[in-house]
């Protein structure tokens, strides 16, 4: 067991001379949470709503009040007055403005009169995220002026639903967190445990330990384990910038931390074995930096780090059920964002760590100890 | 599984001590398909010689290295080293050797003396060994104020003195080198050979070196095998190999205006043993009396009036030894191969 820890010794030593590497690995994840987090973190403020009032009844100065309140207080939209309906249908289409509110003419007499009155909202439905949430705030308009002036003496049977949310809000940043960390430990491998390794095959580096008394399985255990090491480094340092960033506290809970440490190595194991194998047969240096990109969005997009698995069609489901990412992913989030205990990563945990294990079996099987 | 089964070597040291041939390569084959890379070669090296396999690029020289050092698998015939079979105990073949590799694949990140450590440890060198032999290697190889030195500021040469001290931090009994001093300054090619043959005489070591430079095998080799296009084309000391070529002297000249038979005019001149035309009326000439042709050769041009641009005598080398065997130069199959003559770059690889 010496001879593989000489491969650890030597490959940690480079690494320690390299700082670029760790720094390589958390810049991008650390970039993508920042960014990420505050691009998709936010509600939408200041959206330009047309008004065009063509009834000018006493009901359309209703609307035309509620419209102003929301602008003084959610500041989810601006009302911009319009005299003609197709001058802001038009100016939606070209972006001017992001919506536009249609009060018809008659308006006021349907209202009074309890006749199917209607107000018409014209959305860019190119733009989902934004058209949503118009639809949702007129929606939750037009509710309230549709509820009586005067509340019924008698309670008429409704029902209603009352959410329990069992955390407190969570902003997109912490959500982002988990995949953040993950993330940063894939980089970590991707660069120190598939492109160096190719490099130093490349070198000829390989070529020195194949003439040594180095056993298969010492040298790939070796190489394993120095990979797996980087990639626990690069999660413990990502983990606490990310979440003193984010404002996120569970982690600094010694028991929490236990919990995430255990994650962090069956995560770095996982990722290790699963390149190496990928890696194993390469011989040219391209191979892992052009399918770097392919990598990240196969693993990382699936895994729910930044968007529900349920959400996914069943072949993308399926990417994501053998997917380490997706165990990983869910054990950060139970711990980070839950503080839910072993109890919730503990299925997390074996599948990453037997998933390592048969990974590394099969690549000491394919590894070649001649050239 | 056979990784988790291997039984575990009790010491670095190279075991099983034999009497007779360091190195015995017997019908050894390597194909690739179709294409034989090395066709039925066998050669056996003598305990103490330094033995060099010469040829040019892509002749089988690195081929037949790493079928030796275990890199590469046999597909006929056998090679023992040190008496352990290659194909069939590897483990103890490694323990007796050491390899150079023709590049350099030294760690430039870490330090002289960590690169040493390290391969130490890969052989399973006790603590105390590796430190006496780290700095006996350093002295000998001339690296000792150099040793907490990152690898990267050390030029080629003292990185190539790196390389041949970490092969033999083990302590090995031969030591295979490929093409040792490729893209080395003439300087520090003369340094390498100097000192190969001290660290050989210290150590009683067993040196296989392969090698396209005439020069290097002529200097370095007590024995040399010649190989061109994956065969054996000759094996000897550089001294008889030369004296097997028919002539001691090489008269080459350059004529204007010779005429078409001049080549069978040359043939006749008193103890002329060939002629061989090259490009733009260079002839090679062979002779066992250099100043005798080369009186009656000035003076045959004079009588036919063709004028000597550029004459030179020299003794019988290795170049002409290859030619003799080969009927090319072995500079023709480097351009042959490359289409130009490559030049020498430190870390490149076969």
């Amino acid at each position: 067991m010496n001879r593989m820890w000489a491969i650890v010794e030597r490959e940690l030593r480079k690494f320690f001379r390299s700082p670029a590497l760790m720094l390589v690995a958390m810049v991008f994840p650390l970039v993508q949470l920042i960014v990420l987090g505050n691009a998709f973190g936010g509600k939408i403020k200041d959206a330009r709503v047309g008004v065009v009032d063509q009834d000018h009844g006493t009901q359309a100065v209703k609307v035309r009040e509620a419209l102003a309140a929301v602008q003084s207080n959610a500041r989810t939209f601006t009302p911009v007055p319009y005299d003609s309906d197709r001058q802001a249908m038009e100016d939606v289409r070209t972006g001017r403005i992001d919506g536009a509110i249609i009060i018809p003419p008659e308006y006021s007499r349907r209202v009074y009169e309890q006749n199917h009155p209607r107000i018409a909202l014209i959305v860019d439905n190119t733009d989902n995220f934004m058209s949503s949430t118009l639809e949702q705030e007129f929606s939750d308009l037009t509710k309230a002026l549709n509820n009586p002036d005067v509340e019924p003496s008698r309670i008429v049977q409704q029902i209603t639903l009352d959410t329990v949310e069992l955390y407190p809000y969570i902003e997109y940043m912490k959500y982002l967190l988990p995949g953040s960390i993950v993330l940063a430990m894939f980089v970590s491998v991707m660069i120190g445990g598939g492109m160096l390794y190719i490099d130093d095959k490349a070198r000829g580096v390989h070529e020195g330990y194949l003439v040594t008394p180095i056993t298969k399985f010492e040298l790939v255990a070796g190489l394993n384990i120095a990979g797996a090491i980087k990639a626990v480094l690069a999660g413990i340092v990502i983990t606490i910038l990310g979440s003193l960033l984010s404002g996120l506290g569970s982690v600094f809970v010694p028991q929490n931390f236990f919990y995430i440490l255990l994650l962090i190595v069956a995560t770095s194991v996982a990722f290790n074995t699963m390149m190496f194998l990928m890696m194993v047969r390469v011989e040219d240096p391209l191979v892992p930096r052009a399918t770097f990109g392919i990598l990240n969005t196969l693993l990382f997009f699936p895994s729910g780090a930044i968007y529900p698995i349920k959400a996914f069609p069943p072949w993308l489901r399926g990417i994501a059920y053998i997917d380490p990412f997706t165990y990983a992913v869910d054990g950060f989030k139970a711990i980070l964002l839950k503080d839910a205990g072993f109890v919730a990563i503990r299925s997390d945990l074996a599948y990453l760590l037997i998933s390592a294990a048969v990974m590394i079996t099969i690549a000491t099987a394919l590894f070649k100890r001649t050239l | 599984m056979s990784w988790f089964s291997r039984k575990t070597q009790p010491s670095a040291a190279c075991e099983a001590p034999v009497s007779g041939d360091a190195i015995v390569v017997d019908h050894i084959v390597k194909k690739y398909g179709d294409f034989t890379a090395v066709d039925d070669v066998s050669f056996n090296v003598h305990q103490g010689e330094i033995f060099g396999l010469l040829g040019p690029n892509g002749a089988g020289k690195s081929t037949l290295i790493r079928m030796m050092t275990t890199l590469l698998p046999i597909n006929g015939g056998r090679a023992l080293i040190n008496g352990f079979d290659v194909a069939k105990d590897p483990d103890s073949v490694r323990h007796c050797m050491g390899v150079i590799p023709q590049a350099l694949t030294s760690d430039i990140d870490l330090t002289v003396e960590e690169n040493l450590n390290i391969y130490a440890k890969l052989y399973g060198v006790s603590a105390e060994d590796r430190k006496r032999n780290i700095d006996d290697l350093l002295t000998t190889v001339d690296l000792l104020k150099w040793r907490h030195a990152q690898t990267k500021t050390l030029s080629g040469g003292m990185r190539r003195r790196l390389e041949i001290a970490r092969g033999l931090v083990h302590s090995p009994k031969i030591f295979f080198l490929d093409e040792p001093t490729t893209g080395l300054d003439p300087v520090s090619r003369v340094a390498v050979w100097e000192m190969l043959t001290e660290i050989k005489n210290r150590r009683a070591l067993t040196i296989l070196i392969t090698t396209h430079y005439m020069d290097e095998a002529d200097r370095l080799c007590d024995r040399i095998a010649i190989v061109d296009h994956g065969k054996l084309v000759a094996l000897d000391s550089p001294a008889a190999l030369k004296a097997s070529v028919p002539g001691t002297n090489v008269i080459e000249a350059q004529f204007l205006n010779a005429p078409a038979d001049w080549q069978e005019e040359l043939q006749k001149l008193d103890d002329v043993t060939s002629v061989q035309s090259e490009a733009a009326n260079m002839y090679r000439i062979l002779s066992s009396d250099g100043s005798k042709t080369t009186t009656e050769l000035v003076e045959l041009a004079v009588r036919s009036q063709v004028q000597v641009k550029s004459l030179s005598v020299q003794n019988t080398t290795l170049d002409d030894v290859f030619v003799h065997f080969t009927g090319r130069q072995l500079r023709d199959e480097q351009v042959k191969a490359f289409g130009f003559v490559m030049p020498d770059r430190p870390g490149m690889r076969p």
